[in-house]
């Protein structure tokens, strides 16, 4: 009995004295002190020299907390276990969250760098005036395809995935509104649309598409498709950006017919502590050559019309993660449609997941 | 003396109305309200009249089945073999192993083993039977099943086959018994009581596995667990999520009461 007892007693201590070591190697900053950021951004999602430059430039502490699903961020920001005091949503998300009344206004005089985004990214329509949101990122849905299987002129339009050629080879993301507002899109309605019927028959096309199907992932997507393991997928930009630097053979395409624009935006939750910081923060995340060093290191799009400019050309010019005038025209931006309908794309897509293949 | 039981009593009473009685009335409560709060018998009724949900179920029954099966068929053989060994101990260890590593770290191992590009392929097509599509089929899906959950099932059935008192089975061989029937009249249904565990610990598991299915069975593969957390995480719709729950609960009891009653049985016999 007595060595039982002496050794949970040795080892509650050195568990103890792992713990101590673990703190000191976090630092001594603890989340209460007025010196600190609280930043709640997706992973890998942020140049990490940026936040040393920033942490030099104003002597403000960061906290990077990071999430992997708009959800996850949504139930966490409600709940208010942490005061964030910077998180990055996406739009519809954006949407949510304003009728949720969990973002705080911003005061954009206190954010004089803001002129520096390209207008057309502003008064979207989860944030008709901004008066919540910076556009931090955008991007587009779109179909990244392997030229070891596939030539250009196959794989120009949503309609070609459904050729016959490429059966069994078409991996597609597994989110609902993405993929239901393909098929809408190829059939000529809008990504956005409420018509029960207009839904049921995306529906019925998406199921002549099954036997093309490889499998519905989620994130492995990149890596089946940087191992040549598929010809086609469907994924957005940001995504096909990291694919593309692995595996030269892949390119992406944004169907002319129209897609996706999606943005990654800065809010300011309701529970922010350290508001000073945080315009500090996205003011300096504002300023051109911190954009630019941010999207050259992420390889997403910047709204920020003066970091465009300072990106290498290459980057700049390419047509498939910046596409031109007449292409962004045809692009839509997901609208919060309500729980009940959102329910109705999702269920739809279920079904689609549980008969086509 | 009655004072200091109850006060021994006190943190496992604590444990149990925390983690298991309070979240099964909350799941419950999120059932049978709607999306304003008030009582209702909707989801239940939606549940019950909706095709998709009703075939969700059969494959989720389906599957399980069938893991529980195969599950079963690979594990009697090698648990009987195990208790005749030289080395229980270290190829009990060998068996459990496994169990030590996360889920999803083995879910992705077998992931690098399938692909197009794997240790399989290059096998097979060595021997000039090209690549197969292994990954994404209901194979690949029962295969990864099965191997996770087979260690479930070798446990309860060896500690069965070990109770066995070794004067039984001599005593049959004695009387003339064969090697099939001392395995058929006295082995079996001595053991039927870890066979039935085993399939307890695997059968209702396996009801409600839902990340395998995304990532070797590619959503392919639809069970209730897939929908339970597509209502969670993606619509945010808790009360359909939650009556799917409660009606994952309602069948996993049954099973739990038609495996245990058939033991109670054999004992009254």
């Amino acid at each position: 009995m007595k060595k039982i007892l002496w050794s949970a007693f040795t080892i509650l201590l050195i568990c103890f004295g792992l713990n101590l070591t673990a703190k000191k190697l976090d630092g001594n900053v603890s989340a209460n002190s007025k010196r600190t950021l609280i930043i709640y951004n997706w992973g890998d999602y942020i140049k990490p020299s940026l936040l040393t430059k920033f942490e030099k430039q104003t002597g403000y502490h960061v906290i990077y907390e990071t999430f992997d699903s708009n959800e996850a961020m949504y139930t966490k920001i409600q709940q208010g276990g942490t005061n964030y005091d910077l998180a990055v949503p996406s739009d519809y998300m954006i949407s949510k969250l304003r009728k949720a009344h969990l973002l705080d206004r911003l005061d954009r005089r206190r954010l004089k760098n803001f002129k520096n985004i390209d207008p057309i990214f502003l008064h979207q329509s989860f944030d008709p005036k901004n008066n919540y949101s910076v556009p931090y990122f955008w991007g587009t849905l779109g179909i990244i395809y392997n030229d070891k299987f596939v030539k250009a002129s196959e794989i120009q339009h949503w309609n070609d995935l459904w050729s016959p050629k490429f059966r069994h080879n078409i991996l597609l993301v597994d989110s609902a509104r993405d993929i239901m507002g393909l098929s809408l899109v190829s059939l000529g309605d809008s990504m956005n649309t409420t018509n029960s019927l207009d839904l049921k028959l995306a529906k019925t096309k998406l199921d002549e598409l099954g036997p093309n199907i490889k499998a519905i992932v989620s994130d492995e997507l990149k890596m089946y498709m940087i191992q040549n393991d598929a010809a086609i997928g469907v994924s957005w930009s940001g995504e096909a950006r990291e694919m593309l630097d692995s595996n030269s053979h892949l390119h992406y395409v944004v169907p002319k017919e129209g897609s996706n624009l999606w943005f990654d935006n800065f809010v300011i939750p309701k529970t922010a502590r350290h508001k000073k910081a945080a315009y500090a923060f996205l003011d300096f995340m504002l300023e051109p050559k911190n954009a630019a060093e941010n999207a050259a290191y992420i390889g997403y799009a910047t709204p920020n019309r003066a970091a465009k400019k300072l990106l290498p050309a290459s980057l700049r010019n390419d047509r498939q993660f910046y596409p031109n005038q007449s292409a962004m025209k045809h692009l839509q931006v997901y609208r919060d449609l309500g729980p009940s309908k959102v329910q109705e794309y999702n269920d739809l897509f279920l079904e689609f997941k549980m008969y086509a293949h | 003396m009655k004072k200091n039981r109850l006060f021994f009593l006190l943190p496992y009473s604590l444990w149990i109305l925390l983690f298991v009685i309070a979240p099964m009335i909350l799941i419950a409560f999120d059932a049978f309200t709607g999306s304003h709060g008030e009582f209702t018998w909707s989801n239940f009724v939606q549940f019950f009249s909706d095709t998709t949900f009703l075939r969700m179920t059969l494959n989720s029954f389906w599957y399980a089945f069938l893991i529980t099966v195969i599950t079963l068929l690979i594990s009697y053989p090698m648990a009987y073999i195990l208790s005749h060994m030289k080395n229980q101990q270290f190829w009990l260890l060998l068996i459990i192993l496994p169990t030590w590593i996360n889920l999803l770290l083995k879910a992705y191992a077998f992931i690098g083993i399938f692909a197009r590009d794997g240790l399989v392929n290059h096998f097979l097509s060595f021997f000039g039977i090209g690549p197969a599509n292994i990954l994404f089929t209901d194979f690949a899906f029962i295969f990864v099943a099965t191997y996770i959950e087979i260690p479930f099932m070798i446990l309860p059935i060896y500690n069965a086959i070990c109770d066995i008192d070794p004067a039984l089975i001599n005593a049959a061989r004695d009387l003339g018994a064969s090697k099939w029937q001392v395995l058929g009249k006295i082995i079996w249904p001595l053991s039927r009581s870890g066979v039935e565990s085993g399939i307890q610990a695997v059968f209702i598991p396996s009801l409600s596995l839902f990340m395998l299915t995304r990532l070797i069975g590619g959503n392919r593969v639809i069970t209730l667990g897939t929908a339970i957390e597509e209502y969670f995480l993606t619509t945010m719709n808790w009360h359909m999520g939650s009556t799917i729950g409660v009606v994952l609960i309602v069948l996993m009891l049954i099973v739990m009461l038609t495996t245990n009653r058939k033991r109670h049985h054999q004992e009254v016999r």
